[in-house]
């Protein structure tokens, strides 16, 4: 017998860890026949505000388009406003830049082991990792000056340089995470519930993927290497060794698969830079913030952020502020119209896993 | 997948080891987490260091900053005595504030907690609410300002080139120099508020910055119709109080305005360029004695607003100090002229050559108008008082430059010796200087006290002007033909001054020193000439302490009479005698015409 289809509304207090939306499910059963995203709870025009903003004052507000992960929009607005002005970065810079990006990165798969677990009922590991999160954090504070909103890499360079013996801390994190992941592996990776609740589940094969526009760890998931940081290298990362873990499962468990290698190469990374960084400053500085204006132009970077690929487009009318800036998050495509399709035939109680298992960031969405 | 996962049973077990760990979290409130040494707090102001300049307001992107009176703080030259308040419910601890601040007295603290229910309370001012920040200072702006400290260097002639000829030392900005040094300012407006014709200098600095001379020459000429003097020889208080300046060189506001001025190069384009409304003639007429600086602008802005204007000039030429008082290294004849022209063009008329009291009496020009404007300057010099003062190649130096300014050739011989430490000591040691003299300042304190701008006197030292401090003169030494052959000199001493003022110099018994010369120039002040006014008039108009008694107008005791410049007030320089026309002249026509 068919069951009569009930309308099912999912948020939009965090559904899982992503952030506050919505998703509208046409349910039969436990069975999800339609699915409708429904954001704009946390719009704040980011974008818009930014063309009220002076060019140094648009930097403080890139930080705010995805919580969990803010240093790559930082990064990608200094990259195109430097491309606009033809401005340099000193190579100290650039390399204390991906240090940042990959601790960042970092710090964003611990919250995302906390999210994926947390939405299948395993909330231990969200313990452990959110707690170790707080040791980058702390790293990032004394570097920074802020936890979370870091607002450190800005146009010309870095805000300020490392503190002493900021290497060795690093290092000595690195070392700590390093032995967690095996523990998280073993809580994780080798628990039944979890292999159970998402081998199989949230599909996106590689037609699908295409299709969406997919990238990062979710197209990586369906077996495609693809990583800007190695097709379009920026700041150093051509000078990197590293590598792009894949797999073919193209469910939630392959992506946590590449998500957990992932974090490793991060580390590997992290150890590189500092092992590479040469000295010297690492700001090469504006003008006065008040009168600073940018030639007429535009640019567009790339970034690989832990969801994958954002785009950087600012264009520039020759005045003191932004003419437009346009982030295209990986966001948008994986929560709103992917989500969509990959939901259908899914179980609820899935939902909240795949979402966090998409990438799912609501504050990137709606900028 | 098997029916029963073994290994995927067992091994989350081994989440039980983690029961002997130190736990993450710490036990709050009992223990509180220290912030590390760059946190990103709350905010702390040194109030004392702070000058009010709102840089912090003006980048807050939250407008969380704003600028209020506080109690204990007030304003002064250079400090706008407001304070920066802090709403920290809308911060967003970008700590940009703290980058900008010129001074360097506002920074962020360790400090991260406070709790309160009263939402008003979240409003700080930083160093007063939170004295105690003073000892948790996190995010400082020494190493990182983002305040440009380093003026763009002004390219002038060499010093010993300069000593050959007349020509302009300072050879001003090119396009490029000018847009760079234009965008170091922070448009705080401490500088509109201590000028005294509170020019729109924020203004016309960014207009230069942004590249729109044009707009900057519009703006400059909103209230000061002699820019292209100022911008070569004003005193510039307005540097004095640069925001920047507290931590490195002020805002080159004078350059800037003589590079957007010199980019009219004529009278005609000037024109073109400001293109003034000139009002319909509104049947009042207006008598001016004197054309200086402040008679010109109370000309120029009283025939803007349709007043037929008409100028006594006692000299040949117009500008009063400026045009016979300034070596024309500093202010070529050219510049002036053009100047002047551009008055002219307007509809001011200018008699030369016309003193009043010898060849047009006062009570015509008093009769024949409606309002009468006095900017007489001070044309006498103070004599030193020493023995032998009157002998031959003693002279007072504004005369000296009076003459040298008029073509008139003056015997100095090569030696000269000139006493005091103002600009026109300055401006008659570097002239001199031009003649082939060997020239010597005699001035009573110290390098430091000297009054003169010290872009002169570094420029006389450049060109071999020897100063000597601390020289208090006695008596002049003459020859047999009763001409100056030396003058003789005490050394003095610093003596603090026991109320608080500048130090006083005190004579050293027996320091006596006699310093071969061919002439003596005075150059410790001058004083006004009032003789013109006479009869009736010398009582009506009262003078007080050799300068005229003036309400907040420039009106005189005699209503239809105003005044103003160097026989008003005591700053003796032109940008106050423009703002003296300036103001007189919106007061003669609120009485005449706004009624």
């Amino acid at each position: 017998m068919r069951e009569k289809a009930t309308t099912l509304y999912l948020g939009p207090q965090h559904p899982g860890i992503t952030g506050n939306m919505m998703i509208r499910l046409k349910v039969e059963g436990d069975t999800i026949v339609g699915a409708t995203t429904e954001v704009g709870y946390l719009h704040r025009a980011f974008e818009k505000l930014q063309e009220k903003r002076n060019w140094l004052q648009s930097f403080t507000l890139m930080c705010r388009f995805c919580v969990p992960e803010s240093d790559p929009m930082e990064e990608s607005y200094a990259r195109a406003v430097e491309a606009i002005e033809g401005r340099e970065v000193p190579e100290r810079a650039k390399y204390i830049r991906v240090m940042v990006l990959e601790l960042a990165r970092l710090a964003s798969f611990m919250l995302w082991y906390g999210g994926q677990n947390g939405s299948l009922g395993l909330y231990t590991m969200g313990q452990w990792s959110v707690g170790d999160r707080n040791y980058i954090l702390d790293l990032f504070e004394e570097l920074t000056g802020g936890r979370v909103y870091h607002m450190y890499i800005w146009p010309g360079g870095v805000r300020r340089d490392l503190p002493k013996g900021f290497e060795q801390r690093v290092l000595k994190t690195m070392d700590y995470m390093e032995k967690r992941l095996d523990d998280y592996d073993d809580l994780m990776f080798d628990n039944a519930i979890f292999k159970k609740r998402t081998q199989g589940v949230g599909i996106v094969n590689k037609e699908k993927a295409i299709e969406h526009g997919v990238v990062g760890p979710v197209l990586r998931g369906c077996g495609i290497r693809s990583d800007i940081r190695i097709d379009d290298p920026y700041e150093v990362y051509d000078k990197l060794d590293f590598e792009v873990p894949t797999s073919d499962g193209a469910d939630i468990w392959a992506r946590a698969l590449v998500r957990r290698r992932e974090a490793r190469q991060s580390i590997r990374i992290i150890r590189q830079v500092i092992d590479m960084m040469p000295g010297g400053s690492v700001y090469n500085k504006i003008p006065n913030p008040q009168k600073w204006t940018l030639p007429k132009g535009d640019a567009y970077v790339r970034t690989e952020s832990v969801r994958g690929e954002i785009g950087m487009y600012i264009a520039s009318d020759g005045g003191l502020n932004p003419r437009r800036v346009h982030l295209r998050g990986a966001a948008y495509v994986h929560a709103i119209t992917l989500l969509e399709d990959v939901l259908i035939g899914e179980n609820i109680a899935d939902v909240s896993a795949i979402m966090n298992s998409l990438g799912t960031c609501p504050p990137e969405i709606e900028r | 997948m098997s029916f029963f996962d073994l290994k995927g049973t067992l091994k989350p077990l081994t989440a039980l080891k983690q029961f002997g760990r130190k736990p993450h979290t710490i036990d709050f409130p009992k223990v509180s987490l220290e912030a590390a040494d760059r946190y990103r707090g709350f905010h702390y102001n040194e109030i004392d260091e702070c000058i009010g300049c709102g840089n912090c307001s003006t980048i807050c992107q939250n407008a969380a900053i704003d600028m209020i009176r506080v109690e204990g703080v007030e304003g002064k030259k250079g400090d706008s005595g407001l304070r920066p308040r802090v709403d920290n419910g809308r911060c967003c601890w970008c700590a940009l504030c703290v980058e900008v601040c010129p001074t360097g007295s506002l920074s962020l603290t360790t400090d991260y907690m406070y709790v309160s229910d009263d939402p008003d309370s979240f409003l700080w001012v930083p160093g007063i609410d939170n004295p105690e920040g003073k000892n948790k200072l996190s995010f400082t702006s020494a190493d990182t300002s983002l305040n440009d400290f380093n003026r763009i260097p002004m390219p002038e002639l060499e010093g010993m080139d300069r000593v050959k000829s007349f020509a302009e030392v300072v050879l001003g900005y090119n396009e490029e120099m000018a847009r760079a040094e234009a965008s170091r300012c922070i448009s705080c407006g401490l500088c509109t508020e201590v000028c005294p014709d509170h020019m729109h200098i924020p203004e016309y600095i960014n207009a230069i910055a942004s590249g729109n001379d044009a707009d900057a020459v519009r703006i400059i000429y909103d209230n000061n119709p002699l820019p292209e003097m100022c911008g070569k020889v004003c005193t510039r208080r307005c540097e004095d109080v640069c925001a920047i300046a507290t931590r490195g060189d002020a805002v080159a506001i004078r350059w800037l305005k003589r590079y957007a001025t010199e980019t009219a190069k004529t009278a005609d384009i000037t024109y073109e360029i400001v293109n003034p409304e000139i009002k319909e003639p509104n049947g009042y007429k207006v008598g001016i004695v004197g054309a200086g600086p402040s008679g010109l602008t109370a000309a120029y802005y009283l025939a803007l607003r349709g007043y037929d204007v008409t100028i006594y000039e006692a000299n040949a030429k117009a500008g009063g100090a400026t045009m016979y008082g300034i070596p024309k290294y500093r202010f070529p004849i050219e510049s002036l002229d053009k100047q002047i022209e551009y008055i002219e063009k307007i509809g001011v008329k200018i008699h030369y050559n016309t003193k009043v009291g010898k060849d047009i009496s006062f009570d015509k020009i008093y009769k024949e108008n409606d309002v009468v404007f006095m900017g007489v300057g001070f044309p006498k010099a103070w004599t030193l008082g020493i023995e032998g003062e009157d002998a031959k190649g003693s002279m007072q130096a504004v005369n000296y430059l009076y003459m040298i300014n008029a073509d008139e050739k003056v015997e100095i011989g090569n030696k000269v010796a000139v006493i005091g430490g103002g600009n026109v000591a300055i401006d008659a040691a570097r002239v001199a200087r031009r003649f082939g003299a060997d020239v010597t300042i005699l001035y009573r304190r110290r390098v430091q006290d000297m009054p003169a701008d010290w872009e002169e006197i570094e420029g006389a030292e450049d060109e071999g002007v020897h100063i000597v401090p601390q020289a208090i003169p006695i008596k002049v030494i003459t020859d047999k033909k009763g001409k100056v052959s030396a003058i003789e000199y005490l050394m003095a001493e610093m003596v603090p001054d026991e109320k608080g003022g500048r130090p006083k110099p005190v004579p050293i018994e027996g320091s006596n020193k006699v310093l071969e010369i061919t002439a003596l120039m005075g150059a410790i002040g001058q004083q006004g000439d009032y003789s013109f006014l006479e009869g009736a008039y010398a009582e009506k108009i009262k003078v007080e302490r050799g300068r005229f008694v003036v309400n907040e107008k420039q009106q005189t005791t005699d209503p239809k009479v105003f005044a103003g410049g160097d026989a008003v007030n005591r700053t003796a320089d032109a940008i106050s005698a423009i703002a003296d026309g300036f103001r007189a002249c919106k007061a003669i026509d609120e009485m005449l015409v706004k009624k």
